[in-house]
């Protein structure tokens, strides 16, 4: 007689039921494209409004793949190089804003206004200021990135517990010693959270600038064939743009999982 | 010999200290006020009062941490102007630093003090996590480690640079009641091993009766110092101090003097 599953162990699943949990998140997206290319066609969208997935797929054809790949890489070089720029800067300029008062009063303010501006806003001012290069392109995607980075770094430098903060003082170590051994340590699972937001608007940042002045780039590419209604392959150049940000974002999850696992739960180091 | 110890100059000597603070108002809150009392070397003294009455502050003067409004803390018979090299502290959370493993945890003051970790240091962390019954857990990241088990990593520390004075802020009292008895115990024979002069703040009075030479009672704020009580039973002490009449009749003294708003 059995009147109830056996505790201590889980109950077994059968085979289905976990196939369907495994693969749920690639079935849900397989029938949103199923939807989408049925949906296309049922109702005879015409391809230049809403291009079907199968047409998407052939838009990627048009173009050889070293023209995509020299697109998608200029996109990747502004994107990792105002990333990297925005982290030169925030971190000092954190430890900066947590170490005084009066930096943190006086240079607080500026950075939301900074914040504040709206990116599309801005980024033409800045192409004429600094003229049509990488320059610009870097800064436009700098400002949008460098936000999240300085306000989580802060407030990380700043929930070190302060226990520490008095062991610190107990032994006498300098400013330099506490920054480095407690508190910026102390902040990484904080930064690493503001690093991995910074990736995806990175590559909006890049996008952005190529979309005031650029003539390469996914986001151009964008534009430019969105201008003669080829939107098969302006979906082509999104699609790209979204695997590069998750692929960024992986690979700093990735940086986390190696540099400072102890950031991380358990069950995800 | 309680005697000849007390006879000998004290470690710690707090003299008429008053401390006032201001609260985000402005206005002044006086925390402390003409608080005495000294302990003698090697002796364990449990400061023992209600939440908020100023144990910690004391706690923090004769760290260095904050200098006092009024009066004077001395140690060894200096003014503390500025942390000692021979203090050591134990915090009520362990507060270690999850990217070091135990033996780095307990070997990080001197790292922290002097930029580097000698070989002796090294070998005395060893010993030192012997003494506290964690020397498997040497390469054990913190998270792996119970509450308890954290907090002797962080006794093991606080004694890395050999200390003369251990002060103990409240450590116990984030564990729950079974660790609590066992670190009590715990410390005692750390202590009886490795003997320090040891203030050791709580507001457990069974904890003060257990572990301490004499205990300071102090009042609510404004704090000060309500009774100092000698706990006249003999060491070593086990479980069954627990049930000693001497026991019982320390606890239920000084719970009648907390309970009674203007006792002395």
């Amino acid at each position: 007689m059995r009147d109830k599953a056996p505790t201590g162990a889980p109950a077994p699943q059968n085979a289905l039921q976990r196939l369907g949990y495994r693969y749920a998140p690639l079935l849900t997206f397989l029938g949103v494209l199923a939807v989408w290319e049925i949906g296309c066609r049922v109702f005879d969208v015409p391809t230049f409004l809403l291009p079907p997935p199968s047409l998407i797929y052939a838009a990627f054809h048009e173009q050889t793949v070293q023209i995509w790949l020299g697109h998608a890489w200029a996109t990747i070089r502004v994107a990792l190089i105002g990333y990297v720029v925005a982290i030169a800067v925030s971190i000092p300029l954190a430890i900066a804003l947590a170490s005084s008062k009066l930096l943190s009063r006086s240079l607080y303010p500026l950075i939301i206004i900074v914040h504040s501006m709206p990116i599309v806003a801005i980024a033409p001012i800045i192409v004429v200021t600094l003229g049509a290069s990488d320059l610009p392109r870097v800064v436009i995607t700098f400002l949008i990135t460098f936000f999240p980075i300085v306000v989580t770094t802060t407030a990380g430098l700043l929930a070190t517990p302060p226990e520490l903060v008095e062991l610190s003082r107990s032994l006498r170590a300098d400013w330099t010693r506490q920054m480095f051994h407690i508190r910026l340590p102390y902040a990484l699972p904080h930064i690493f959270s503001a690093l991995k937001i910074s990736t995806t608007l990175s590559v909006v940042g890049a996008v952005v600038a190529e979309f005031v002045a650029a003539e390469k780039g996914l986001g151009y590419m964008i534009q430019f064939t969105t201008s003669f209604f080829k939107i098969g392959q302006s979906f082509v150049a999104l699609v790209m743009l979204v695997m590069i940000s998750l692929a960024f974002f992986q690979l700093i999850g990735l940086v986390q999982r190696l540099l400072v696992p102890w950031s991380l739960p358990r069950s995800e180091r | 010999m309680r005697a000849a110890v007390l006879d000998s100059p004290p470690s710690i000597a707090i003299k008429d200290v008053g401390q006032t603070f201001q609260d985000d108002n402005g206005f002044n809150v006086v925390a402390l006020k003409d608080l005495n009392f000294d302990v003698a070397r090697h002796e364990f003294v449990a400061v023992l009062g209600p939440s908020g009455c100023g144990k910690s502050t004391v706690l923090r003067q004769i760290a260095g941490l904050l200098a006092p409004s009024h009066g004077d803390v001395s140690v060894f018979g200096k003014t503390v102007t500025e942390p000692r090299d021979d203090i050591g502290i134990v915090f009520q959370r362990p507060t270690l630093l999850p990217w070091f493993d135990v033996l780095g945890n307990v070997t990080f003051v001197a790292r922290h003090k002097y930029g580097r970790v000698t070989a002796d240091e090294i070998e005395r962390g060893r010993d030192l996590l012997k003494l506290v019954d964690l020397q498997e857990f040497e390469k054990a990241q913190i998270d792996q480690l119970s509450g308890g088990m954290q907090q002797r990593v962080a006794i093991a520390r606080s004694l890395l640079l050999d200390p003369d004075i251990l002060l103990m802020d409240e450590p116990f009292s984030a564990l729950d009641a079974l660790s609590r008895d066992e670190m009590s115990f715990e410390l005692l024979r750390i202590w009886s091993e490795s003997p320090k002069t040891v203030l050791f703040i709580t507001h457990s009075i069974p904890e003060a009766v257990l572990l301490a030479d004499r205990i300071i009672v102090m009042t609510p704020r404004p704090g000060s110092v309500r009774e100092i009580l000698t706990v006249d039973i003999p060491r070593p002490r086990s479980m069954q101090t627990l049930s000693d009449p001497r026991f019982s009749a320390l606890t239920n003294h000084i719970r009648s003097q907390l309970f009674t708003r203007h006792a002395g």
